[in-house]
């Protein structure tokens, strides 16, 4: 676990360009941050430095894409989701310019730089514009999967992630996991290339209660169920819904099918983010689970690191064993 | 010389056929942007008819000449040029503004002939600049043109643009200023001044012509000396008229968005026949 999934995305967009002349990064005076230095230095003719103008990056952007250039649309996801976000809605989403929108440093990742650079509206603003994919990956492999698709997507797409190092894949085989390999489990092999943009990813097989999670918000829940596993013989299902637009309704109307209680978590307000597109889901399809979002709340965010805030507001592992206990008493 | 002449005949004749098509489309739908439509329609006559690369024959290829009109809603000037054309029957106007029309108050692609969706004020040029850009490192001659109108210069996203478009020497964008200065509250000087434009455009790296935005050799011959220094983005400050060629709605604020009464009507056709 060394690397963060923005490493991933800059090695794989770097592998996308050694190919194909079309790819097109823009940055606001972001390559550092974005971690394209390298692809700055090995494709000078593909990086376009805008400056510090996010409005001026995704019109750009967006008169690239109409062009034929598949352009990445490269900034902190605070800044991109907010200061640009007319430019997203009419010049990328209205007008169908398949600009793929990179928020990068999402969510609390700047930490202690505070509430100007955090982003924790991008979903809400972004689901309730039309024609637009939004992508969180937890781990490289989502990452690395959901770049290579965008590349070649015909659509908008706004795929945010953070700059924490991430595991290859958070993925555990039924095998792996003790008590895992109940009926739940059916059709679980190995991992399979399968990624789908707008299908969840089952992580992880349990009976008792869903983590439904998207992005850095997925990593403490394999903890949670780990912990939960070993101390107290609770057993968790962990699903990644790596895609927040289109949502997987099948598989969360699948696991809700069950009964058990579900928990979705998010890097985000619990304001319009994850959480309360599943709840759409779940209501107004009769579901009754009990049901809980866990996210950050609407209060001035205390300050600290990504992991102390995390930790404050109940969404590190120990929080998250903490709500399971708690929603199955 | 006398060749010249004809076409500048038959562009004047056009200019007439779109001012009154303009009134006429906006009496029918009671709902229009008719003061700036007459203000900017002899810019996209001169654009449409003698400069650009584009028909419908050639839409979809690669190589056409862009035009994105940020001032999107001096929509109607723009449908009038397009049907002209050929783009779409001119008789689809008819639905202006109606239900379930694709003819809405702002470009969008889904008329034929539009390359962007347009409306929200401030946008166009940074779309331009992107489009001339990627046409530039294509190494292609493809030259990407559009209207700004001098209210909307006071969205700072222009001057994020106008800075990119001479930092990259984006000598195959034009933007034209459609400076008839006047806007939907007052006077430009009025609500937010602008002068001197040409000065803070030059200071912005930008090449900046003068032209009567209604004399169409003027214009035909200004757009022709594009790019007006290699290396620079060039820029057309022209001077217009808001709801020119109808002698009450010139200059006269109301008439930004103003729709004619039957007797007003009639007026401006015999004014424009
Ligand atoms: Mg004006």
């Amino acid at each position: 676990m060394s690397k963060s999934n923005l490493e991933i995305f800059s090695e794989t967009l770097q592998n996308l360009a050694e190919t194909d002349r079309q790819i097109t990064v823009v940055t606001s005076d972001s390559r550092g941050s974005g971690k394209l230095v390298p692809f700055g230095q090995r494709f000078p003719d593909q990086i376009v430095e805008i400056g510090i103008a996010e409005q001026n990056l995704v019109g750009v952007a967006s008169g690239l894409a109409s062009m034929g250039k598949k352009t990445f649309a490269v900034s902190p996801a605070c800044f991109l989701t907010a200061r640009s976000l007319e430019q997203i809605k009419n010049d990328v989403c209205y007008s169908d310019n398949a600009v793929k929108l990179v928020g990068i440093s999402a969510g609390v990742s700047y930490g202690a730089l505070g509430t100007t650079h955090h982003s924790l509206h991008d979903y809400a603003v972004l689901r309730a514009i039309h024609n637009i994919t939004i992508v969180a990956p937890a781990d490289h492999y989502e990452t690395a999967h959901a770049i290579r698709l965008a590349a070649e997507m015909t659509t908008p797409i706004y795929i945010r992630f953070g700059k924490k190092a991430m595991p290859e894949t958070l993925f555990r085989r039924p095998s792996q996991v003790e008590g895992g390999a109940g009926e739940d489990s059916q059709g679980m092999g190995e991992q399979t290339d399968d990624f789908q943009l707008g299908k969840g990813r089952i992580l992880r097989h349990g009976t008792q209660l869903t983590f439904m999670a998207s992005g850095e918000g997925v990593l403490p829940c394999m903890e949670a169920a780990e912990l939960l596993q070993d101390r107290h013989h609770i057993s968790c299902k962990v699903i990644s819904i790596h895609t927040i637009k289109p949502l997987d309704t099948r598989l969360i109307l699948e696991s809700a099918s069950s009964g058990q209680p579900i928990i979705t978590v998010e890097e985000h307000s619990v304001h319009g983010g994850l959480g309360e597109a599943v709840a759409s889901v779940l209501l107004q399809s009769g579901c009754h689970n009990k049901f809980k979002i866990m996210g950050l709340p609407d209060d001035h965010t205390v300050s600290g690191s990504q992991a102390e805030i995390f930790s404050h507001y109940g969404l590190s592992a120990e929080g998250l064993t903490h709500e399971v206990l708690e929603i199955l008493k | 010389m006398k060749e010249d002449t004809l076409i500048a005949t038959s562009l004047r004749e056009k200019s007439l056929l779109y001012r009154r098509n303009i009134i006429k489309y906006i009496y029918h739908a009671k709902a229009g942007h008719t003061g700036g439509s007459l203000s900017i329609v002899d810019i996209l006559n001169v654009l449409y008819n003698e400069i650009m690369q584009v028909s419908p024959e050639n839409f979809t290829s690669p190589t056409r000449d862009r035009y994105v009109q940020s001032k999107g809603h001096c929509v109607e000037a723009l449908y009038v040029v397009l049907a002209d054309l050929g783009f779409f029957p001119e008789e689809d106007l008819r639905t202006l503004c109606q239900y379930e029309s694709a003819y809405i108050g702002h470009p969008t692609k889904y008329v034929n002939g539009i390359e962007q969706n347009t409306g929200g004020l401030g946008h166009g040029l940074s779309i331009c600049a992107g489009m001339a850009l990627a046409a530039k490192k294509d190494h292609s001659d493809v030259k990407v043109y559009t209207i700004l109108g001098d209210g909307e210069l006071a969205e700072g996203s222009n001057w994020e643009a106008l800075m990119f478009a001479a930092h990259y020497h984006l000598d195959n964008l034009c933007a034209v200023l459609d400076y008839n200065k006047l806007q939907i509250t007052s006077s430009n000087s009025e609500v937010m001044g602008l002068e001197p434009i040409d000065k803070k455009l030059e200071a912005f790296g930008w090449a900046v012509r003068h032209v009567d935005g209604h004399n169409l050799e003027e214009l035909s011959a200004t757009f022709k000396a594009m790019p007006f220094e290699e290396g620079k983005p060039s820029f057309v400050i022209a001077h217009t008229i808001k709801g020119k060629g109808v002698s009450y709605m010139e200059n006269v604020l109301k008439w930004h968005h103003g729709v004619p009464t039957e007797e007003q009507y009639e007026l401006a056709m015999t004014e424009l026949a």
